[in-house]
């Protein structure tokens, strides 16, 4: 019993300690702190090529950061205990909160203070040509829309309290719940949602919402299996660019056609624009055109004559110019034995200009768009082990080949569109011209209108709890005496710094009786302290 | 749209020319804070007892006796507040001589955000000044510490960021880039003000009166740092929010993480931090203070390290 008493205790306090503001202070700075790194360090998420950099360039200390997860600060435990604290103390503080206000709505205005000179906000008249009536009268009129409780004190002396401003603690609570309710989103999102990229050649060619294996890379929410992506289909018939004359690109766009889930068994294709900043939206599933960059087509005639013909994206390395590095692989056609097959494959390999700028016979490119494309490549040929079982990149040639010396380097040369190049074994590699390429993004995240929705209420809840103000508003009336009816006014706002004193001494002007004697405190004392 | 060299040209000169102008305006503050008799500020604080526990600070200056003739700092002090209003229409002028010459929105890159960011500094500035108007000029000896962050970046925005006015790439070719940027530049500026009142309030407290009696009493200062606050949080929640919703349209995604998302959001968790010190007892003052300075600096180090040394979706907004 006396354990089980300790124990309550002892939940009590760390759950007061846990809501308390001191607790909710410190989470928030660690929230800070813990989310720092994300930003400073390369992060798995938004760039794994340089995470890769960084581990080369720190060999000692990025592993220690990699297992702390300092690469994956969003997805770390450390980063979540920190937000579900927050969270959990944020509950603990808003849910009382909550039941207090709901409360106070119900409660009337506090009673009138017996010593109203005391508050910051302080203005005093006597009149003999005013009865006590009147004063309330004209104070009950003047505050309309504040919530008023009148009062009687002995000798006829009449009381109002009035107060106005409740607004502020119902945005104060709306902010953080709100704020509760866009993490609930955020989640929901990431759990159902997904996001995949995939590269369209835009020829023509196709991409549909089949599945996970459609995209290049996919990247799931933690229910999502693959087995029901919204289904659409879409073509990029053509892509056209626009470029300044400083190489700065202007315009992108891609003439797409595309499907709709309704569509599919029609067989009808609606024609549409996709462009930087305007994507297609088909329901939920929303589709984006990234990037774009160009698919050098090649043609290798093997000394038998056979034909095959290669067109593969190459990756543009710089930005700028659009220089792109690719490979493109060939099987040898017709060779049923695996051994003889893997002694014939062939790979073109090099850099892609769209405006070939040569030094010496070193390619690069002086403008991004297509205005004198060349090549300059290697072909090698040999085994390409892309039959080893081991993944391979569509950029590159897998090098432990090429040291191992089953794959040789056999013809370096420059092309422009047309030109050809013979091997040893007289084969022959032409650079028949380019096509363009698009990179899409299709995402899908059906809670992200919630996520706005609270977004909206998480910013009109912050900005009544930062204008309103929570004010009151006292009278006291006391009937004729020697100098006359006393009126008696009282101020005092319930937001430090809020600036109650303009209102109020226009109130007061307004309820002080004309031609009376002078407040014996001036309303400009208490103004004074509120600096701009 | 092509872009008009000559108004581009005119635009860079007004820019020039509003700097010269701050910098003048800050050496004539400057003057006005060194001619200021220490303690002409009488300044005592009353303590009135609120509500229950909380007590309300209210502190009142007496007014300094009507002087028949304005004395010397008063009036080096007019005409800075004069010269830093026509440096802030200069200011104004070459911004939208910029707009003009591109036919867009003149802060969509660092040299032309950084500009909106002094110009919307200044003018909240102006603002605190003229709602002050009429009560002791205590608070215009600031201007001298306004100005000075103010002139430093614009030299660093005219020089280092300096951009040659160009058309908008097409990931920013955006009506959300009038939305977000705009509210992204005024909460800066604004925050800017805020960031000065809470360093001149902790130089207030440090260093006692001998040094710093020339400046406003700290409970001014303390108030013009936290009203500026609370008028700038919404706007830079509306910021963030709105770089979402573009986020969503131009990248696929509202919230990613990208360096600059999460330098906004701490940024915001920092600022939301120091409304509720200012709420919280043992935490007002000083805590608080430090608490805007490094809301602040995180502002800063998402404006020049984050667009310059990390590399991220923002940086096409670079240099």
């Amino acid at each position: 019993m006396d354990r089980l008493t300790r124990l309550m205790a002892l939940a009590r306090n760390t759950w007061r300690g846990l809501t308390s503001m001191r607790t909710a202070l410190v989470l928030l700075f660690l929230l800070a702190l813990a989310a720092l790194p994300g930003a400073l360090l390369p992060q798995y998420a938004l760039n794994p090529e340089r995470v890769r950099t960084y581990r080369t360039e720190h060999p000692t200390l990025a592993p220690v950061l990699d297992k702390l997860g300092f690469f994956e600060v969003f997805a770390s435990p450390w980063f979540a205990a920190i937000y579900l604290l927050l969270f959990v103390s944020l509950v603990g503080c808003v849910v009382p909160r909550s039941a207090e206000y709901a409360r106070q709505l119900r409660r009337a205005p506090v009673a009138t203070p017996r010593n109203l000179a005391r508050l910051p906000h302080h203005a005093r008249s006597q009149s003999p040509n005013i009865s006590v009536e009147e004063v309330i009268t004209a104070a009950r009129r003047r505050l309309r829309g504040w919530r008023i409780a009148e009062g009687d004190e002995p000798h006829g002396t009449r009381t109002l309290s009035a107060e106005r401003g409740y607004l502020r603690e119902a945005g104060n609570l709306v902010f953080h719940l709100a704020l509760l309710g866009l993490l609930v989103c955020f989640a929901i999102g990431k759990l159902v949602g997904y996001e995949g990229q995939v590269i369209v050649l835009a020829n023509g060619s196709q991409f549909c919402n089949s599945g996970p294996l459609a995209y290049d890379s996919f990247r799931p929410g933690l229910s999502v299996d693959g087995t029901r992506l919204g289904p659409f289909c879409l073509r990029v018939e053509r892509f056209t660019s626009t470029y300044l004359s400083t190489g700065q690109p202007q315009e992108f766009r891609a003439a797409i056609s595309y499907q709709g889930p309704d569509d599919l068994a029609a067989g009808a294709w609606h024609p549409q624009q996709l462009a930087v900043n305007d994507p297609l939206r088909l329901g939920g599933t929303r589709v984006y055109l990234l990037g774009n960059g160009y698919a050098p087509q090649f043609t290798v005639t093997f000394p038998d004559g056979q034909q095959r013909t290669g067109l593969v994206q190459w990756r543009p390395v710089e930005i700028a110019t659009l220089l792109s590095e690719g490979t493109t692989k060939f099987d040898p056609p017709g060779v049923t034995d695996d051994a003889v097959r893997r002694t014939r494959q062939i790979a073109i390999t090099g850099l892609f200009a769209p405006t070939a700028a040569f030094q010496g016979s070193l390619l690069s490119s002086g403008f991004p768009d297509l205005r004198d494309p060349a090549v300059a490549i290697d072909v090698l040929q040999g085994d390409l082990g892309n039959n080893s079982g081991r993944g391979q990149s569509i950029f590159s040639i897998d090098q432990s080949m090429v040291d191992s010396g089953r794959l040789k380097q056999v013809a370096r040369q420059n092309l422009r569109p047309g030109e050809q190049l013979t091997l040893p074994d007289r084969t022959v590699v032409r650079f028949d011209g380019v096509t363009r390429f698009v990179s899409l993004q299709v995402s899908y995240d059906p809670a992200q209108l919630w996520v706005l929705g609270f977004a909206v209420l998480v910013l009109a809840g912050l900005a009544l709890s930062l204008t309103v103000k929570r004010r009151r508003f006292w009278v006291r009336v006391s009937p004729a005496g020697p100098d006359g009816t006393v009126v008696e006014l009282g101020g005092l706002a319930r937001t430090e710094a809020a600036g109650y004193g303009e209102e109020f001494d226009r109130i007061a002007a307004d309820l002080l009786p004309p031609g009376s004697s002078q407040p014996l405190v001036p309303a400009a004392a208490s103004r004074k302290g509120d600096v701009m | 749209m092509p872009v008009n060299p000559v108004l581009a040209s005119f635009g860079d000169l007004a820019y020039s020319t509003a700097l010269v102008l701050y910098l003048l305006a800050m050496v004539l503050h400057a003057v006005e804070y060194a001619a200021a008799r220490a303690g002409a500020v009488p300044s005592q604080v009353v303590v009135a007892p609120g509500e229950g526990s909380v007590a309300t600070l209210a502190p009142v200056a007496t007014l300094a006796p009507p002087a028949p003739r304005r004395g010397k700092p008063e009036r080096v002090g007019r005409s800075a507040v004069a010269l830093t209003v026509l440096a802030a229409l200069v200011h104004t002028s070459s911004l939208a001589l910029r707009g003009a010459a591109i036919g867009r929105v003149p802060w969509a890159n660092m040299y032309e955000f950084a500009s909106a960011i002094c110009l919307v500094a200044v003018t909240a500035w102006l603002v605190v000044l003229y709602r002050q108007r009429g009560a002791e000029p205590v608070l215009r000896r600031l201007g001298v510490f306004v100005l000075l962050p103010v002139v430093v970046l614009l030299f660093l925005g005219g020089t280092v960021l300096y951009a040659q006015a160009a058309p908008l790439i097409p990931a920013l070719n955006s009506y959300w880039i009038t939305i977000h940027v705009s509210a992204a530049a005024t909460a800066s500026g604004i925050l800017l003000v805020s960031g000065v009142a809470s360093v001149l309030y902790l130089v207030r407290e440090r260093a006692g009166d001998r040094v710093a009696d020339r400046l406003p009493s700290s409970a001014t200062l303390d108030r013009l740092a936290y009203r500026t606050a609370v008028f700038a949080l919404p706007i830079w929640t509306f910021a963030v929010m709105t770089g979402a919703i573009w986020a969503e349209a131009a990248w696929g995604r509202y919230w990613g993480w990208d360096p600059k998302e999460t330098c906004s959001l701490v940024a915001w968790v920092v600022y939301a931090g120091y409304l509720h010190a200012r709420a919280t007892a043992g935490w007002r003052g000083s805590r608080a203070a430090w608490i805007n300075v490094a809301g602040f600096g995180v502002m800063l180090f998402n404006l020049f390290f984050v667009n310059i040394v990390i590399a991220g979706f923002h940086s096409y907004a670079g240099i």
